[in-house]
């Protein structure tokens, strides 16, 4: 725990980089290395700023890329400290070489993604196209809604990250701008309780560990690599359960309850919403209007991106009879990540639905609840057809005549 | 390592694949402790046989060697064998033949040679040049 405490309000109002900036700092994180970039700039700016108060006893590290503020954590977690960073966007993309390294050399590291559009055309307000370049880097993706679960999911994604069976880094995803600029009622943790919840970092083969050297970053050919990533992606998949647990215990500390996979009206729905972020707390409101019309809507959202909860999502969406997957990220030539994914889940279950994929919000465009409701009830008509009355893909929220593709 | 690593499954594995370089813990000064002496792990590279990548090899004289200790400081891949600054040979199992120790021995001639990889080491011996008179030139 770091020397000098701050004094917190049961309730302080925080947007979500004050939330993640707080968070690193009751965690007592080693090293921060991180070239801040919008809209994730204000992460390492509070944290800077708690480190120039005395705040903070680890080191904030000044470097100059993002490559380079990933490669700092990679060394400085392999060394045997606690690292964390923050990025979003483009950041990330010049991140990405490195996040393979991070997973690949087992070094747990927290990173607060603050999700933002990619270029072209430059774009800094929030869309998930940079959570979908993380999906294959071999990390495990926690996604929160509002800035009181940015807080409590960078928190717990310390714990997650250093767990023995894990050890793996940790992404804290939110949405830009739409959490991390907005201030709302956050209920934090006092710095004891919240490191004493997480615990003391117990490094791992650590490279300052001289009475017992070791190389990290080897070199493996066709003899090993296959072997390596078996068990990484082991360790990944076995992730799910440490999560569960971790979400348990912090009930326990907090009161606050947390699944792997979220969902809102599903006991009774007959047609239902899979989304990532923000989108799912509107679609909340958008389900207690519809369930005044008489349309049994739900809505899931999974907080586990990676290892992506299959077996759940299937569970969840088992009684829907018309699905919309969404994706707030640019199609690039294809149906969306998520619908591939819910598609896969639902694959082989006998009740398979019919499944849409709409992508929408491209940019930081908004999806208001009124548009929701439409989304939901063209989806009633699907249900009622009992097949799609549509093409399978649309983008949603464009302007101009209505764009959609692959027609069964 | 009880087991030899090439009886282990993915499940055995270090995770990140760290390699460790020694077999148990070190509570000795490293520095103090020759190369031979040392409890290498299997995996470690001294244990790998990486000669097999050289065409043409450094041959030692050690009559003319003046043990300067030149070509230690410049190999790159630690295969000059010294002990208590005294020159002792090349370790021709990670020796790559690159010339760098032959190019900054400072005798005249030069004690050590590059020669042919299928040349034996006594041949080559026999045929070391003689000693360069002043302006003559040194190739």
């Amino acid at each position: 725990m770091n020397s000098k405490q701050m004094e917190l309000n049961t309730v302080e109002v925080w947007d979500g980089n004050m939330a993640n900036a707080q968070a690193l700092r009751q965690a007592a994180v080693d090293v921060v290395a991180a070239y801040p970039i919008t809209p994730s700039t204000a992460t390492v700016e509070n944290y800077a700023s708690m480190h120039a108060n005395g705040y903070v006893d680890g080191e904030v590290i000044m470097v100059e890329s993002e490559h380079a503020a990933m490669s700092g954590c990679v060394g400085a977690g392999a060394a045997g400290g606690r690292v964390a960073t923050a990025t979003s966007s483009q950041g990330l993309a010049l991140m990405i070489e490195v996040l393979y390294q991070a997973s690949g050399m087992r070094i747990p590291v927290v990173l607060c993604l603050v999700n933002r559009a990619l270029a072209a055309p430059l774009n800094v307000n929030g869309d998930h196209s940079d959570l979908y370049l993380t999906r294959d880097s071999g990390w495990v993706s926690l996604d929160s809604f509002s800035p009181q679960e940015a807080y409590d999911m960078t928190l717990m994604s310390f714990k997650i990250s250093e767990h023995e069976k894990v050890r793996l880094p940790v992404i804290s995803n939110q949405d830009g701008f739409m959490t991390s600029h907005t201030a709302q009622n956050v209920r934090p943790l006092s710095d004891e309780v919240a490191y004493n919840f997480i615990g003391d970092y117990k490094p791992l083969n650590a490279m300052l560990d001289f009475s017992k050297p070791v190389t990290h970053g080897v070199q493996t050919e066709h003899d090993w690599h296959f072997e390596h990533k078996a068990k990484q992606h082991a360790a990944l998949m076995a992730s799910k359960e440490v999560v569960k647990e971790v979400f348990e215990e912090f009930e326990k500390v907090s009161g606050r309850k947390y699944n792997i996979v979220e969902s809102y009206g599903m006991e009774d729905a007959e047609v239902a919403i899979v989304c990532l972020g923000t989108t799912y707390e509107s679609a909340i409101l958008a389900v207690d209007k519809l369930k005044e019309e008489g349309i049994k809507a739900g809505v899931v959202a999974p907080r586990l991106f990676r290892p992506f909860p299959l077996v759940e999502i299937a569970q969840t969406l088992q009684n829907a009879k018309a699905v919309a997957c969404m994706d707030r990220s640019a199609p690039g030539g294809t149906v969306g990540a998520l619908y591939n994914e819910v598609a896969g889940a639902l694959f082989n279950t006998s009740a398979r639905p019919v499944l849409r994929n709409l992508i929408y919000g491209l940019g930081g465009r908004d999806m208001t609840i009124n548009e929701l409701c439409d989304i939901y009830r063209d989806l009633n008509k699907d249900a009622k057809a009992g097949k799609l009355t549509g093409k399978i893909q649309k983008l949603t929220g464009v302007r101009g005549p209505e764009l959609s593709f692959y027609e069964l | 390592m009880s087991k030899s690593i090439k009886d282990m499954g993915w499940d055995e594995l270090v995770p990140g694949a760290a390699l460790f370089s020694f077999e148990q813990t070190v509570n000795y000064n490293i520095a103090e402790v020759q190369p031979e002496d040392r409890t290498y792990a299997e995996t470690n590279s001294k244990n790998a046989y990486v000669g097999d990548w050289r065409v043409i090899k450094p041959v030692w004289n050690s009559e003319i060697c003046i043990d300067c200790q030149n070509c230690w400081i410049f190999c790159p891949d630690s295969s000059i064998i010294a002990r208590d600054k005294e020159m002792k040979g090349v370790d021709y199992d990670h020796c790559k033949g690159c010339g760098i120790c032959v190019s900054v021995c400072p005798t005249n001639p030069k004690s050590l040679l590059m020669f042919n990889e299928t040349e034996k080491n006594e041949d080559a011996l026999a045929k070391w040049p003689e000693k360069k008179k002043k302006g003559e030139s040194n190739e």
